[in-house]
């Protein structure tokens, strides 16, 4: 029977990992990541989980590591933030375009410099491009959730991408909060055992990784890229199955009191919850305000987001990272590129708010909303501004 | 850890009548004409046999034997990427450790094998070894040396001999070429304490196949560093690898020698040795050596030779 | 040519770009690239097999006779073979049309 209970939600993400029956989980410590990985050394120190538990050392290794263990045919888990998430960005390219389903755990950190420890989505950010399904927790709960869905979309035979849970650090990482944690039986019912598609078997021997020559290689990417648009349909169906045998529905984007809203606040990860506390505010004050949060971030949702939004006429779409290409924030960017062929665009302002850590308050999110609506009634151009800086 | 002594008990080796015959290798490879790190690697596969999983860096012998479509492999490979042969090896082996472990397949007994230039090894993959060789997996590194980055044009590395001239260390009249001692990539494997190191050459090809059979055999992690010779980039003649894999030897430029928990152990007394100018006149690289330097190179080479019969127990020659 | 085998529309391909068909490089014909080739004096060879083990591509096997020949498929004429064997058995000659 699933318990509910008061735990540290990274204590939860482990808990998931292990009741996700991994094989190998290698990595490196580093803050605010590091519970996560404690309480999984302790749970295969205690014998609670059979897994090996490779202390690599560095983060580079961590990612090579899952690499050789998700090749051989073994249910493969890390976890890093930040700079970890850096020094291995360079195999995060190569674990997706070699089909493995490895699942991380990115507890989310500014990228120095300067040297932060403290959260943002810079990290989420700057591996975009590599390839890996994304998807972002609000609350403990889907910290726990997503950990388990994400093994269950990863490993599917239609899919075989690895994927990436985004976790704020601290505000999430750190905090207890009240979650049901299923029980083995409950999981062993959503996730079967790995069924790897081709593994490195001396009985059938193939060769992984090998040179794409010019005359493949565009070949090679259009796979992928059919790979990951394809795993939509699979990860929502793994939400679906998930809501119907646990109560919870997930879906990749939600919407908080949008009916009727023209203006809109785009969020995405914890922040969400303090955001839907300023639209019960603002709607309490009879402003038409209405929330949306992104929660499966690759591949991007073009169409539940443009569902979403439809009838709005102008966006706030705040941004937890910097693109430093003069527009703002990247979120932002790839709102506009999902809109830009509608024939009815709402206005859009990027705000750029909660870097390292800075508090993004209810008064934030109201300043948000009445600025955006502002700067639509005069036209305003220029694409975003940094809120909470001091000049 | 086990003691490699214990796992070799029962070793029987390999001699010159009683070859391997598998070929893991498959031609139709692209090395170049008269390769000596394609045919070490060959001679090291045969050794092994075909219950091996093969983890690669990017270097010559990946590129040579992976060009999509063509696989020289006959054993299952995977390649990841440049520095990270031994992480991506230890990611291997735990997983079989823990799917056996788990009952979800069978103990077949299968050897993990690392593969890896000298600059995969000593320069950008030296922190993957090292965690590697530390965390005691059972695994096998073979570090083939031709001594410098050959595959991206022939520039040095901490593994590049002293004097010799590659395009990122040209001699010139500013600069002998490199000017650094060859890094003693055997005595870093055997300073993490791992139960058997050895160096190898493919003109000893019994010698090298009978040490990466031990090799496979003990339990714990197995270090091989193979001399590879490169006409290519020495700028010697085509049909003259195995030669200079033989002069290196008797020059006691490279000796042969097995680190076995610990201990080390001569594997051929270099009886006559020749001097370092009969390995030196094979290969363009060293052309530009003046006599002063081969003399330095000389006794730098006897005084390390002299080093290592001391560490195996023998009393150096006079 | 080999690329041709290689340019397969992207559905056909493995996953992950893998090649799942082992030693397939047994296609290539390496011996393109040769401009000598070893030719073995039979009464000369001794059967020692340096040649069979000197060879980086394999291009020597023993036939019912004990003697070592070579698949001229792969032969890059190299040279190792004629430059050591112990008996003088091979000689690298021009390669001719």
């Amino acid at each position: 029977m699933a318990k509910r209970v008061g735990i540290e939600v990274s204590i939860a993400v482990s808990e998931a990992v292990k009741l996700a029956n991994v094989d190998v989980v290698a990595a490196y410590p580093i803050t605010p990541q590091t519970h996560i990985v404690e309480h999984l050394a302790e749970l295969v120190a205690d014998g609670h989980l059979d897994a090996e538990f490779i202390p690599v050392e560095s983060e580079h290794s961590a990612m090579s590591t899952c690499c050789g263990s998700s090749a051989a045919g073994a249910r493969t888990y890390t976890a890093t933030s930040s700079q970890g998430q850096a020094l291995m960005l360079e195999i995060c390219y190569i674990a997706p375009a070699l089909r493995l389903p490895i699942v991380m755990t990115v507890a989310n950190r500014s990228l120095s410099g300067p040297i932060s420890i403290w959260n943002d989505h810079s990290d989420m950010m700057m591996s975009r491009d590599t390839g890996w399904i994304q998807t972002v927790a609000e609350n403990g709960q889907e910290a726990f959730d997503l950990t388990l869905h994400a093994f269950r979309v990863a490993e599917d035979s239609r899919v075989l991408l690895p994927v990436i849970i985004n976790l704020d650090g601290f505000t999430l990482t750190h905090v207890i909060e009240p979650i049901e944690i299923l029980d083995q039986k409950e999981v062993d019912r959503y996730l079967p055992p790995y069924q790897p598609q081709m593994r490195l078997d001396p009985e059938d021997p193939v060769s992984i990784g090998p040179v794409g020559m010019p005359e493949v290689y565009t070949e090679a990417k259009k796979a992928q890229d059919e790979a990951i648009k394809g795993s939509k349909e699979v990860i929502l169906e793994a939400w679906q199955e998930f809501g119907d045998l646990f109560g919870r529905y997930y879906k990749p984007v939600e919407t908080y009191r949008t009916d009727g809203a023209e203006t809109l606040l785009v969020t995405m990860g914890s922040l969400s919850e303090t955001a839907m506390t300023a639209v019960d505010h603002m709607r309490a004050k009879g402003k038409d305000v209405g929330l949306v949060r992104i929660r499966l971030f690759r591949p991007f949702p073009f169409e539940e987001f443009l569902a979403a939004v439809e009838g709005a006429k102008q966006i706030a779409v705040m941004d937890r990272a910097l693109c430093l290409n003069g527009a703002g924030g990247p979120l932002a960017i790839e709102v506009k590129a999902a809109l830009y062929d509608e024939p009815e665009r709402p206005y859009i302002w990027n705000y750029v708010a909660g870097l390292a850590g800075r508090d993004v308050t209810i008064e934030n999110f109201v300043e948000m909303a009445d600025g955006v609506e502002a700067a639509a009634a005069d036209g305003l151009r220029g694409h975003y501004t940094i809120i909470n800086v001091r000049e | 850890m086990s003691r490699a002594a214990d796992d070799l008990k029962d070793f029987q080796r390999f001699t010159p009548k009683k070859l391997p015959v598998e070929e893991p290798l498959a031609p139709g490879h692209r090395a170049c004409q008269g390769c000596g790190e394609v045919l070490a690697l060959r001679q090291v596969m045969k050794a092994l046999g075909n219950n091996v999983i093969v983890v690669s860096a990017t270097g010559c012998m990946e590129i040579i034997s992976s060009a999509y479509p063509q696989s020289a492999w006959r054993v299952p490979w995977l390649h990841v990427a440049f520095e990270n042969a031994a992480a991506v090896a230890s990611g291997v082996e735990a997983a079989y450790k823990a799917m056996i472990r788990k009952g979800r397949i069978e103990d077949k007994n299968t050897t993990f094998l690392a593969i890896a230039g000298d600059g995969g090894t000593a320069d950008i993959g030296i922190q993957a070894l090292s965690g590697a060789l530390e965390r005691g997996h059972n695994f096998v590194y073979v570090c083939l040396d031709n001594e410098a980055y050959m595959n991206t044009g022939i520039q040095r590395s901490s593994s590049t001999p002293y004097g010799a001239g590659t395009t990122t260390s040209p001699p010139g009249k500013k600069s002998i070429g490199q000017q650094t001692w060859k890094k003693n990539m055997p005595a870093i494997a055997a300073a993490h304490d791992i139960p058997y190191v050895a160096t190898g050459s493919p003109a000893y090809y019994v010698d090298l196949m009978n040490k990466a059979k031990k090799a496979s055999l003990v339990k714990g992690p197995a270090y091989l560093h193979v001399f590879s010779p490169c006409p290519t980039g020495w700028r010697c003649a085509v049909e003259d690898a195995v030669q200079t894999g033989r002069l290196v030897v008797q020059t006691k430029i490279f000796p042969l020698y097995e680190v076995i928990d610990g201990k080390y152990r001569l594997s051929r007394k270099v009886k006559k040795p020749k001097p370092v100018t009969e390995y030196f006149k094979l290969q363009r690289r060293f052309r530009h050596l003046t006599e002063e330097d081969v003399a330095f190179i000389q006794e730098r080479v006897d005084r390390e030779y002299d080093r290592l019969l001391e560490l195996c127990g023998i009393a150096p020659e006079e | 040519m080999a690329k041709e085998t290689g340019m397969v529309s992207w559905k056909d391909l493995a996953l992950g770009c893998a090649i799942v068909k082992p030693g397939s490089s047994a296609e290539l014909k390496t011996g393109d690239w040769r401009s000598e080739r070893p030719e073995t004096d039979y009464e000369k060879c001794i059967q020692c097999g340096q040649c069979y083990i000197f060879c980086p591509d394999m291009v020597y096997t023993q036939n019912e006779m004990g003697f070592y020949q070579p698949n001229l498929f792969y032969c890059k004429g190299c040279g190792i073979c004629a430059r050591e064997c112990p008996a003088d058995a091979i000689s690298m000659v021009e390669e001719s049309e």
